[in-house]
């Protein structure tokens, strides 16, 4: 297991190392000039050089690329070009708005998929399970604007229950913000749910189809505990895994999700920074991403090896 | 009882049957015949869509008919229990074994732990007392480390010991058991049915033994009940069933079985022709009239009843009392005997096939850290320094448990492993290493058919066109108009209809499978032919007729076979030499006759010993291995068989590798024993074993 771990800790630093590159030289290719940008079309050429050496970008790329890494990784995550503000206390504080809302996201879907898929399994091929295969397929073919402003029309709008803007105020507390986070959760919920539940029905299906479930029932156990003692710790590995993978888009890639709730999460800043061609803003959050989704999948293997003993022991 | 899904399919009609306490009832057939379904339904475990349409099962008298859910998991918990057939696929992955045997024991409705939780309630500490106990009745030394594993670390024969302490946590009156040896070694399965003997004299418990192999029942049983196409045909006392079977079908099954010292040219088996009936088409008459070899008007047209023929007898057929008198011989009349073949005359001066000094080794992944500091890889000895030959017109059979290396060999013969050492050579030309490297015109002349063709043919090509490829790329037929009658050529071979060229895999059965697998090798007129396992998995009567179809095509075509199995009794009656492999080396190897009989060696002994015999009182002096084979990784020094040895000499053999020993038959055995002593030690295990020329048996006498 020692040995697992460290394995897969040197993949993550591999991983991390390559990505950063390949950040690097696409924020590189991208169009425009960068000091352009920043000063407008008016500025005069000596201006513009000045500005450029100022930023460094005259030196030779792998340079560049070497400068910012060991930067990066003493904590100077430089300064946006856009706000001029530094970088990491912005960012590390919509990480933690991410993180904030992948929690109450996770709270709410996991659950509840996992309840919908076995029901479904346990009723496969009846009524229950065509309904919640049919509305959960449903759902997530609609896009999360779509849900997103069905839930704010109804929610917000209708029955004035949840506030349809979550624009929390950067000091507020998770209880402060909980009315504001319900609905984003909820959209972001939506698409998680159908694929979670059908995972978890495949899953569950197939075990109850194993031979060992017919000597646990033969054993005269109580349906209840063959499920949870026998079923589910099997069926819920796969699952266990995609959950923990999903928690890396949970946290950089509700895009859309935060922008029609106006959340000020790592997604919008995301967007914020490539409106403004704003690089080193973009550099830091694509790594604070890249960082998120290899720790996600870590945690995901590692879930994985300890709750199946046919890994974990080999 | 009949029984039977809602769609109106009858799996099972009519059957009814006792099982007394203390006994055991076999429940034999062969697939498709319901014994699985009506073991299940005796213990009122109906799978979905299945429900009983008529009949009852009764236990001691009681009817458990219309049983509540809850009044069902009591019976399950305390007074039936299960025994599955395949024990890994029957235990949670996920839980110790201590756990589930302890969720099994009969007293704690909610299943506790077994381990784990040692001292947290004086509960826990009793369940945990129990399941070790348990475990250590069905003869699991450690049962401490048994109970705190997980199935996937314990071995094949552990598992099933822990399943059936499992199954009798409940004390249950009435065991079923479900082909409970049918994955495991010979070694394995003898001791195994030795407990289930034991188990059955010490707790009273009757037992319903289902298995597709009448000579494990024979060894287990003391009645046994043969079931066909969902129908009981007949039902008798063990030895009299073997000595004077009176149903048709039942005859055709043990002439079916090849045992120990069975001459196959003088007396071949006798395959049962055709198919068993499927459910939803079950013949008007009597279910067997369509394959039986003495079936009348009558049989089609009227169906049997279930006749009391003696005290404790009961057989479904017309024709039983003529059968009883013996004025009716229901035995197939057997194929002509093949023309005279001098077996034991090799012809061409160099074996048809050479393996000298073959040797593969699988390295483990090392640690960084354990290549720092230099020390050497270790590796699997898949195989180790082996040596053998095949010559034309001759069969070599190769035997062990499972890791012993058979199937390693036959992958480096054909090329598609590399070995680490040794070389390959067909007839005294030396073959390269790698498939790829060898020339292809050669290609064709060494073949192999592997165990499940079900897998190894292409399911989206026809079977014409799967012959057809090999006959095109290795045989060079050119135009459609050869190819074609080349097809139907082998098709005839191995007895296909030609129509069978136009059929995909999936429509054959598993026997039709395997004959277009051995036809499919033939295209090219192999002088060499490898069979991995090429006959297990099959029911007898279809192994009976593939075992039949090799011999006629070896002595026409006189190829050389090598052929692997775990099966001796098959082994014994197609090899014409033998060759016993155990952990990656040949032990001993000679001509069959010389072989099955002493002095053997003693690992050869133990196989030996471990084959069941039809013969249910005449068992020689059995010896049984203990303990698993040592790991191919950690060999021990000295003769690695020497842990298990029953004969081992002490220090000598854990400290030196046995030397070779030859006999005057011809025959060579690794071992420290001399065989003078060892032939002294042993007794003969096969009565007949070796006397091939003496004859058939006397009819109807038991074989």
């Amino acid at each position: 297991m020692t040995r697992f771990l460290a394995r897969r800790l040197g993949y993550l630093l591999v991983t991390l190392l390559v990505t950063s590159l390949l950040i690097f030289l696409i924020t590189q290719l991208l169009p425009g000039d960068v000091a352009r940008v920043i000063l407008g079309r008016e500025a005069s050429e000596p201006a513009l050089q000045a500005l450029r050496e100022r930023l460094g970008l005259t030196r030779p790329a792998p340079v560049q690329y070497l400068t910012w890494l060991v930067a990066f990784l003493r904590g100077d995550w430089g300064t946006s070009f856009a706000t001029e503000q530094a970088i990491r206390p912005l960012v590390l504080e919509r990480l933690g708005n991410s993180l904030m809302l992948a929690g109450l996201t996770l709270a709410i879907a996991v659950p509840l998929a996992i309840a919908l898929g076995v029901a479904a399994a346990l009723r496969a091929g009846r009524w229950p399970d065509a309904v919640i295969s049919v509305a959960s397929l449903a759902v997530v073919g609609l896009p999360e604007f779509v849900t997103g402003l069905v839930l704010i029309e109804v929610f917000a709008f209708r029955l004035r229950w949840l506030p349809a803007n979550a624009s929390i105020a950067p000091e507020a507390g998770f209880l402060e913000a909980l009315p504001m986070l319900i609905l984003p959760a909820l959209t972001a919920t939506l698409v998680l749910l159908a694929y979670i539940a059908r995972l978890t029905r495949a899953s569950v299906l197939e075990e109850l189809g194993r031979a060992y479930v017919r000597t646990a029932v033969l054993k005269g156990l109580p349906p209840r505990v063959v499920l949870v003692r026998h079923v589910l710790r099997n069926a819920l590995l796969p699952t266990v895994t995609v959950v923990a993978i999903s928690v890396g888009w949970l946290i950089s890639g509700l895009i859309v999700v935060e922008n029609v709730f106006n959340y000020p999460g790592l997604g919008r800043l995301l967007t914020f920074a490539i409106d403004r061609r704003d690089v080193p803003l973009l550099q830091a959050i694509s790594l604070v991403a890249v960082l998120a989704f290899a720790l996600a999948n870590l945690v995901a293997d590692v879930l994985y090896a300890v709750l199946n003993p046919r890994i974990r022991l080999g | 009882m009949a029984y039977g899904p809602g769609a109106g399919v009858l799996a099972l009609r009519d059957v009814d049957l006792d099982v007394a306490p203390g006994t055991a009832v076999g429940l034999v057939g062969e697939s498709g015949s319901g014994k699985s379904t009506l073991a299940l339904a005796a213990l009122r475990f109906l799978p979905g869509d299945g429900r009983v349409v008529r009949g009852r099962v009764e236990l001691g008298g009681v009817a458990l008919d219309g049983l509540s859910s809850a009044a069902l998991r009591d019976l399950w918990r305390r007074r039936v229990r299960l025994v599955p057939q395949d024990p890994l696929a029957s235990l949670n992955p996920s839980l110790t074994v201590g756990r589930q045997v302890a969720e099994g024991l009969a007293g704690d409705p909610a299943g506790r732990d077994g381990e784990g939780t040692a001292g947290a309630s004086p509960r826990g500490d009793r369940a945990r007392d129990a399941v070790r106990a348990l475990l250590a009745s069905v003869g699991l030394a450690d049962a401490a480390r048994v109970a705190a594993s997980y199935p996937h670390q314990l071995s094949g024969g552990m598992q099933q010991r822990v399943a059936i302490a499992m199954a009798l946590g409940g004390a249950p009156e009435l065991l079923v058991m479900d082909e409970p040896t049918t994955n495991l070694d010979v070694t394995t399965e003898a001791t195994v049915l030795d407990l289930v003997r034991d188990l059955r004299e010490r707790h009273g418990t009757a037992v319903l033994y289902v298995s597709h192999s009448l000579a494990v029942v024979a060894r287990t049983c003391d009645r046994v009940a043969v079931l066909y196409a969902g129908e009981l045909v007949e039902d008798a006392p063990v030895a009299e069933l073997y000595r004077r079977p009176l149903h048709p079908y039942t005859r055709g099954l043990l002439d079916s079985l090849p045992r120990v010292g069975q001459d196959r040219r003088a007396e071949p088996l006798r395959p049962i022709e055709g198919r068993i009936p499927e459910a939803h088409a079950r013949p008007p008459g009597c279910v067997f009239a369509d394959r039986c070899p003495v079936a009348i008007e009558r049989c089609h047209a009227e169906r049997p009843a279930l006749d009391d023929a003696a005290p404790g007898r009961r057989v479904r057929c017309h024709r039983w009392p003529e059968i009883a008198a013996g004025t009716l011989d229901p035995r197939r009349p057997a194929e002509p005997p093949a023309r005279a073949h001098d077996a034991l005359a090799p012809d061409g001066d160099a074996p048809a096939l050479s393996v000298r000094s073959l040797s593969k080794r699988y390295p483990l992944a090392r640690g960084a850290w354990a290549a720092l500091r230099r020390r050497p890889a270790r590796a699997v000895r898949a195989l180790e320094d082996a040596s053998l030959e095949v010559w034309r017109g001759r069969t070599l059979g190769l035997v062990g448990e499972s890791g012993s290396g058979k199937s390693t060999l036959a992958r480096c013969v054909v090329g598609l492993t590399v070995p680490t050492a040794g070389e390959v050579a067909l007839a005294g030309a030396r073959l390269a290493p790698r498939l790829e490297h060898r020339y292809r015109a050669r290609l064709g002349e060494l073949q192999m058919v592997f165990q499940n063709s079900g897998e190894a043919l292409n399911p989206y090509l026809t079977v014409g066109e799967s012959l057809a490829r090999p006959l095109r790329r290795l045989a060079g037929a050119r135009s459609g108009g050869e190819i074609e009658a080349r097809v139907r050529s082998l098709l005839e071979a191995v007895h296909l209809p030609a129509a069978f060229a136009a059929r995909v895999p999936g429509e054959l059965s598993g026997g039709e499978q395997q004959r277009v697998a051995i036809a499919r090798a033939l295209a090219t007129e192999p002088c060499v032919l490898v069979f991995d396992e090429s006959v297990s998995g099959l029911d007898v009567s279809v192994q009976a007729g593939i075992l039949d179809l090799l011999t006629r095509l070896q002595d026409e075509r006189h190829g050389a076979y090598a052929f692997i199995s775990h099966d001796l009794a098959v082994v014994a009656y197609l090899a014409d030499d033998i060759a016993v492999m155990h952990l990656g080396r040949v032990v001993e190897s000679g001509p069959a006759s010389a072989v099955l009989r002493p002095p053997y060696h003693p690992y050869t002994e133990a196989l030996l010993s471990a084959v069941p015999t039809l013969d249910p009182d005449g068992q020689a002096e059995r010896v049984r291995l203990t303990g698993d084979a040592p790991s191919p990784v950690d060999l021990p020094p000295g003769c690695p068989f020497h842990t298990r040895c029953p004969r081992s000499l002490g220090e000598l053999c854990e400290r030196e590798a046995p030397p070779w020993r030859r006999d005057a038959s011809g025959k060579t055995v690794a071992c420290h024993i001399p065989l003078e002593e060892l032939v002294t030690a042993q007794v003969p295990l096969f009565a007949d074993a070796g006397d091939a020329g003496a004859g058939p048996a006397a009819e109807g006498a038991a074989p």
